[in-house]
């Protein structure tokens, strides 16, 4: 796809698209997915976003076609107007494509500055009820950080909590934030906490909280991940104070295994551990829906001013489509793919510019197909 | 003639361990009557709260320091504050104290917080710095975490508002923002501090955290010599975790200071080994500086190994709280020797000592 054609398409709005979905979304069921044979192509929604995006999103697809996955992209893209049914940039058609798709891999999306209309990742998580953001974190071997021995995940509520958005003045210079923990929200994050770990072969879960302080906030969220860890007696239940779980992290990461937080720890620890492992460019990410939607993305930035110059890292969204293939119960093909990926980088003959090398986007990818 | 040689090779050897931290010589003139003994109040606390505390007390002790301590006996899950205590320290202007253990979800409020509330001890600062002969991840960390220490997230007004959702109110004021903020610079042009970081997350809860940096945009007007900057919390933990040489002061609101200073505090060596305290307009209140579950493992207050050195280093800011110099740099010289040589060492920091132990090695190694 070129520069043109996307501009080009983004002033049309994305009418030509939506005429081949017509086309491709009425040859799948959501039955055929989940038994999926390898013949029978999925579809799924691409965001490939702004700046750099792009430039990975051609990655990802030349890697996924390499390695043979049935998967066929939707590409929709963010417009230049606001959308009166969204609210947002981001259309109807887009996200009426990731629910009927159910899945769907999503690049860094530069909000526009302004108001009148919501974020993008906000309109996404909010129309598509993303509940759970889930970010596997370890170590990847050959590209050396201060810390080796990482391999954990975070699942973090990513609904309600500190980031209701709900503020207001009471009186001048007096200001009042709300923080809301619903029983039927942490339940729901709990569940999908426990069952990750369970089909993802995790030994322990680790509740993060602060309910020394925050009693009853944090209260009901410990007691919602109890009631669920009773169902789960296999794996081991664990509940550590928040800022305990930091100092343990910078100390001593190989503790944990899968740690479930509310909506604010969770966004700062999993910055954290993204940090422990060598930052948000090789961090992938997969936020989890009702219905079983699950949508994965890539957590940096756009990073405009490397944008078009080939320079760009597209790991973390290679990873994020490696996750995306893991929900769809292609393991085989995300094994393939997930491997090429960490030998490349641990030859490192072949790294892009955040890594210490100086290796183009389009090297690198060719590096990760020459080693499916 | 031999027994001369020997102890001449004893000295030699210790002179050579010993250049290596020098002693600084202060010359300060005291007022006449400044040598009188102060009382101080002293909480041992749980778990190894006391193991620490008698520690402090023995240092004190062998230094023939001029602090009296008047202990009060307080535990976590007490209702509420014992009578004498607030009047105790309201009269002594001092306090140290060994950690609270506040019962999970027990509908008991934390006493650590009430105690902070009732003296108005708005800023506590913790110190992370890499000790010389405790190698960590991390080189060049030096970072002094201020965090408001009365409101925030920590108000404690939470309510149910139907079954099964409940609410939190988290409470930021220009009035408590404008002085820690204030606290900060102050602090950091006192201490020849070049920077200062506040901690956000404005991008998510405009209203409050835009207040909190308001505050702190106008105070930086004032100290135009001091360079400013601002960081987002997350961002902020992950670049602890990067590149903690870049930060200097940090200036936080509550909860996110608890979790700055704690990521800082285990960047840096751990919590057994950092100082820190609570300060008001008119009281302080001194105790280990990161408190992630301040009162320590079980383990560690049954097998007597808790790492004293943390209280020890914030005992010697409170002598200097109390303008007895030299008596804190005696007893930080004489810790930093026992850490640097590392042949007495709790089990925190890889070692497998006593805390009477450590003691006894910094008691040896005082001036």
């Amino acid at each position: 796809m070129t520069m043109a054609a996307n501009f080009a398409r983004r002033l049309i709005g994305n009418r030509s698209t939506q005429i081949l979905d017509t086309v491709n979304s009425g040859a799948v069921t959501s039955a055929a997915r989940a038994f999926c044979s390898s013949t029978t192509p999925i579809t799924a929604t691409f965001f490939p976003g702004d700046g750099i995006g792009p430039e990975i999103a051609e990655s990802v697809k030349q890697v996924f076609t390499t390695a043979g996955v049935p998967i066929v992209w939707e590409d929709h893209y963010v417009g230049t107007e606001i959308d009166p049914r969204t609210q947002s940039f981001l259309t109807w058609e887009s996200l009426e494509s990731v629910r009927r798709n159910k899945v769907g891999l999503k690049g860094p999306m530069a909000t526009p500055i302004g108001k009148g209309h919501r974020s993008l990742n906000l309109t996404l998580r909010k129309e598509l009820n993303l509940y759970a953001n889930v970010r596997p974190c370890y170590s990847l071997p050959g590209y050396k950080t201060r810390y080796d021995d990482v391999n954990l995940v975070t699942i973090r509520e990513n609904t309600e909590g500190e980031y209701s958005g709900l503020e207001h003045q009471v009186v001048r210079g007096v200001v009042e934030s709300i923080k809301i923990i619903t029983r039927s929200a942490s339940l729901r994050v709990a569940e999908y906490a426990f069952h990750y770990a369970k089909t993802h072969g995790r030994e322990r879960v680790s509740a993060i909280h602060k309910a020394n302080i925050m009693q009853m906030t944090d209260g009901l969220f410990l007691k919602c991940c109890r009631e669920v860890a009773e169902k789960y007696p296999e794996i081991t239940y664990e509940e550590v104070v928040i800022d305990n779980c930091c100092m343990m992290l910078v100390k001593n990461p190989a503790l944990f295994d899968v740690l479930v937080m509310p909506n604010l720890y969770g966004d700062i620890i999993s910055d954290l551990c993204a940090g422990l492992v060598g930052g948000l460019g090789l961090t992938p990410s997969c936020n989890i829906g009702e219905d079983g939607v699950a949508l994965a993305e890539a957590v940096h930035g756009s990073a405009p001013d490397i944008a078009g110059k080939n320079l760009a890292n597209p790991t973390a969204l290679l990873l994020s489509g490696v996750m995306m293939l893991r929900h769809l119960k292609l393991n085989d093909q995300a094994e393939q793919i997930h491997s090429a990926i960490i030998n490349t980088i641990a030859e490192g003959k072949y790294r892009t510019a955040d890594l210490g090398g100086s290796s183009t986007t389009t090297d690198f990818t060719k590096a990760i197909c020459d080693h499916l | 003639m031999s027994r001369q040689a020997i102890s001449l090779l004893k000295n030699l050897g210790k002179t050579t361990t010993v250049s290596k931290i020098q002693t600084r010589s202060v010359t300060y003139m005291p007022r006449p009557g400044d040598g009188k003994p102060r009382p101080v109040t002293l909480i041992p606390g749980d778990g190894i709260g006391p193991l620490v505390t008698k520690a402090v007390e023995q240092v004190m002790e062998a230094m023939h320091a001029p602090v009296y301590f008047e202990p009060f006996d307080v535990h976590g899950d007490m209702k509420s504050l014992p009578e004498g205590l607030l009047e105790s320290i309201k009269k002594n202007k001092v306090c140290l104290k060994g950690g609270l253990k506040t019962p999970v979800g027990g509908g008991v409020s934390s006493l650590n917080v009430n105690l902070r509330k009732e003296l108005d001890l708005f800023a506590s600062l913790v110190n992370c710095f890499n000790l010389p002969g405790l190698p960590t991840r991390h080189e060049n960390v030096d970072i002094v975490v201020i965090r408001e220490n009365t409101e925030g997230e920590y108000a404690g007004l939470e309510h149910e508002v139907v079954p099964g959702v409940v609410e939190s109110l988290k409470v930021i004021t220009k009035f408590c923002s404008e002085r820690i903020a204030k606290y900060a610079f102050e602090y950091a042009y006192l201490n020849n501090r070049k920077k200062v970081t506040a901690v956000h997350k404005a991008n998510i809860m405009k209203l409050a955290d835009g207040l909190f940096l308001e505050s702190c945009q106008e105070v930086a007007k004032k100290y135009p010599s001091i360079a400013y900057n601002e960081i987002i919390v997350d961002n902020c933990c992950m670049q602890l975790v990067a590149r903690p040489e870049q930060f200097d002061v940090m200036v936080t609101p509550n909860l996110y200071g608890n979790l700055i200073a704690n990521t800082a505090a285990g960047i840096a060596g751990g919590t057994g080994v950092m100082p820190g305290g609570n300060v008001g307009a008119e009281y302080a209140v001194f105790e280990q500086g990161a408190s992630a579950g301040n009162v320590g493992k079980d383990t560690d207050e049954a097998q007597k190994n808790a790492n004293p050195v943390a209280l020890l280093l914030s005992s010697a800011m409170m002598l200097r709280h109390l303008q007895f110099p030299s008596f804190a740099d005696r007893l930080e010289t004489a810790v930093k020797r026992v850490i640097s040589e590392g042949k007495c060492r709790t089990e925190d920091l890889g070692g497998n000592s006593t805390t009477q132990e450590v003691v006894d090695a910094v008691i040896a190694n005082l001036d």
